[in-house]
């Protein structure tokens, strides 16, 4: 089974009469975006459509989703299976990618929680995100709609809007084409046999609104840990439902983009054998937390692993889950790495994680989200700025005549746990 | 013309040419410019810095009367107007390393400018000190005088310059126990995986986070007479009266509310709401009590089982609280229960 991606570079983005691409620019028709993103939904009443360019003094807040335009040329399925299109499989065949570009959902808070993005300055450093070509819609919903509503309502219309522009896509000839494979991990050539077994343990949070995660439509809350293809995320099988406290949590687009998928990929048939990944999810109580862990360790014993590389997502709560995983598999024999980032308080001198396990030996760590931030004045805000002071990692007071003063937290993607960006920690 | 970086040495009795053991009990003083083991630094420094003045102090008088000393020290470093201090090397010496510890703590807090010292990993100074400030790792006696001195003097110049410093390993320095994000070569994935292969073949790898060691509480005894008790509620569920009057942060809270509730018998959604940031609030926001339990609480009053409710509550937010900041808000929080003869605490989270 195999899928093909093809790299289209967006280098612009413009409203236009049409949406199409134009050699390296992405033209859109605003009031068509704004009515497919829409899709008819009665609970939204209104959408404001806005473009943010590398470099531009322009700040995004609050921001729930960042996802990117892809659309499906050919293969079976088609792009975010189970919430926009059908349930078949996906991962197969051709898909085209929209590459430079994201749209964001942005609006009214739902929660505390969700994050922002600054397009320069000194916020910009923090999260891959800045670098991209971002379509903001601004999306207003009823008054009196219940906050799992309000969120799911965004959610579906980032989503649908991410399609209509991946449509731009399907006639394009793309930049470069790449070739993903996935293979049985139990047939094996003759090469493969001497390089070290190593799985994918994929953990995604599922604790509720604004932190939950759907595949294929279903909510991770209610699924055990299961096997999945690298190219089924490509193709959007994954969707994220949670942006509490935005910079560890996996949006949509790094699903779409997940950096240790594209790693192991890489490597693959190089230095390791990628046998496999297993998606498994991050419930609130402990008899789940177990029920999980268990379940996914005989998964990737029974993919004959001898390694695993083991994403987090969030913090606090889901340290206990991520241990149990590590633990477990490390008493079977099988080593682990860790991605998780560090609440190490402002000053950096508390210890980092509410669980630990002797036996997590080998931790990544991809910064301490509580560090301050100064990030100065832009001229422009899409959303609303008054929010930081609500947001998890803003406070009373974040915003002064200098600009905004807050925890890394609150940039988006800024300690992304499946080791999206360069950040890290150290003992100093 | 050009500017040396000004810089001011403290010694002890001994590296300062005052004498031995026997005059260990002499007061703070001052030399101008460079004497003892700061000929070396000056040395090492060539012309980028000059050592304007040297402090020495008997180590039995600094051990003695350390505030006195430490404030007279101070008072002597001021007057040269350093830009940067060095105490010691101090080896293996336990008065002379707790005496360059407090030096350079009292003048990196009071004087606001860097200091550097060194010491043995074993002299207790580093205990004491190497959480507040930079302490060079040096040998156990004066034979490694030349290599310490190098890297003292190397630190020294990037802090006096404000110079970004590399890790502890690369600088020499002993770890203060302090997270500092940096930005690495590679991204997290690309780090992660390699670790990984290192770790699969046998060779070595570095942790980016060694486990910390956890407290372990020993639980108290049961109580003996639960209808005579008085029984508080605290709660890290972020349980606060409507509007959070006290704007406790939905993550990473620096503060805690402290809440009349006598007479109060049960919460609602129009008196009550959660601040919390780390969970879907829907169902605390319905029905507080599935957080802070005053309800039941009260009801065990009523039939007896307990003997009364503590008239107020404490809650705080425990969503990416520091353990730091929950400690400080435990100290203040169970002070304030022992000494209004609280017995125990129902402790709810979420």
């Amino acid at each position: 089974m195999a899928l093909e991606l093809g790299r289209i570079p967006v280098e612009d983005v413009e409203w236009g009469r049409r949406t199409l691409m134009e050699g390296k620019v992405l033209r859109i028709n605003r009031e068509e975006l704004i009515e497919k993103a829409g899709g008819g939904d009665p609970r939204i009443t209104s959408i404001d459509a806005d473009i943010a360019r590398p470099g531009e003094s322009v700040r995004i807040i609050p921001i729930k989703d960042v996802i990117e335009p892809r659309v499906k040329v050919n293969g079976r399925g088609g792009m975010f299976p189970g919430l926009i299109s059908g349930v078949e499989t996906v991962g197969e065949g051709r898909t085209h990618v929209l590459e430079g570009c994201s749209v964001l959902t942005v609006g009214r808070i739902v929660g505390f929680q969700e994050g922002m993005i600054d397009m320069s300055g000194p916020g910009a450093r923090y999260t891959s995100f800045s670098r991209l070509l971002n379509i903001a819609l601004v999306i207003g919903v009823k008054e009196g709609i219940s906050q799992h509503e309000h969120e799911e309502a965004l959610r579906l219309a980032g989503l649908r809007a991410a399609v209509y522009l991946g449509e731009a896509g399907r006639g394009v000839e793309p930049a470069d084409v790449r070739h993903f494979e996935t293979k049985s991990p139990f047939q094996l050539n003759g090469g493969e046999r001497d390089l070290p077994r190593v799985a994918y343990l994929y953990m995604l949070l599922s604790q509720g609104l604004l932190h939950d995660s759907y595949l294929y439509g279903r909510d991770m809350k209610t699924v055990l840990p299961t096997l999945i293809m690298p190219t089924e995320v490509m193709d959007g099988a994954i969707v994220s439902g949670n942006c509490v406290s935005a910079c560890d949590k996996n949006t949509t687009y790094h699903h779409q983009n997940n950096p240790i998928i594209d790693e192991l990929y890489w490597r693959d048939g190089k230095d390791l054998h990628f046998v496999g990944t297993v998606v498994g999810n991050a419930n609130v109580t402990l008899k789940d937390k177990e029920r999980s862990a268990d379940y996914a360790v005989k998964l990737v014993e029974m993919l004959g692993a001898a390694g695993v590389v083991i994403s987090k997502e969030g913090f606090g709560n889901p340290d206990a889950d991520a241990m149990m995983y590590c633990a477990r598999l490390e008493e079977k024999g099988i080593a682990t790495t860790i991605i998780t980032d560090e609440f190490a308080g402002n000053d950096g001198k508390s210890q980092s994680l509410a669980d630990t396990t002797p036996r997590a030996d080998a931790l990544v760590s991809v910064g301490n989200a509580n560090e301050l931030v100064m990030l100065p004045h832009m001229d422009k805000v899409i959303g609303d700025v008054k929010i930081i002071e609500k947001m998890a990692g803003g406070q009373p007071g974040s915003l002064s005549e200098r600009g905004i003063t807050a925890e890394l937290q609150v940039i988006v993607g800024a300690t992304n746990e499946l080791g999206f960006e360069r950040l890290s920690s150290r003992e100093e | 013309m050009e500017t040396r970086i000004r810089a001011v040495h403290y010694l002890n009795q001994f590296f300062g040419r005052i004498g031995g053991e026997d005059r260990a009990h002499t007061e703070p003083l001052s030399r101008d410019g460079a004497v003892g083991p700061g000929l070396l630094f000056q040395q090492i420094f060539g012309r980028e810095v000059e050592i304007v003045g040297t402090i020495i102090c008997g180590d039995n008088y600094f051990n003695e009367h350390m505030g006195q000393a430490t404030d007279a020290l101070l008072s002597l470093i001021k007057g040269y107007e350093p830009e940067v201090v060095l105490a010691g090397p101090a080896f293996n010496a336990g008065r002379y390393g707790v005496a360059c510890g407090a030096v350079c703590e009292a003048v990196t807090r009071e004087l606001g400018i860097p200091a550097v010292t060194g010491m043995f990993r074993e002299n207790p100074g580093v205990e004491m000190f190497r959480s507040l400030v930079y302490i060079v790792e040096t040998g156990g006696s004066a034979l490694g005088m030349q290599d310490a001195a190098k890297t003292m003097a190397g630190l020294a110049v990037k802090l006096a310059k404000g110079e970004p410093l590399g890790s502890p390993a690369e600088e020499g320095y002993l770890a203060r126990g302090i997270r500092k994000n940096i930005f690495a070569s590679e991204r997290g994935a690309a780090r992660a995986v390699a670790m990984l292969l290192r770790k699969l073949e046998g060779e070595p790898y570095t942790t980016e986070y060694p486990m910390p060691a956890f407290d372990r509480v020993a639980p108290m005894p049961p109580i003996e007479r639960l209808g005579e008790a008085t029984i508080a509620l605290v709660t890290s569920g972020g349980i606060v009266p409507k509007g959070n009057p006290d704007h406790i942060e939905s993550s990473s809270a620096s503060r805690y509310g402290k809440y009349d509730i006598s007479g109060i018998m049960s919460l609602s959604p129009q008196s009550h709401e959660t601040a919390h940031g780390g969970d879907d609030p829907t169902y605390a926001n319905e029905d507080p009590h599935r957080v802070l339990p005053l309800d039941v609480v009260r009801d065990l009053e009523r039939e007896g089982v307990i003997g009364r409710l503590y008239p107020y509550y404490y809650a705080t937010v425990g969503n990416g609280t520091s353990v730091a900041n929950a400690r400080e808000f435990a100290r203040e929080i169970a002070g304030e229960l022992v000494r209004d003869g609280v017995q125990a605490v129902i402790l709810s989270s979420t």
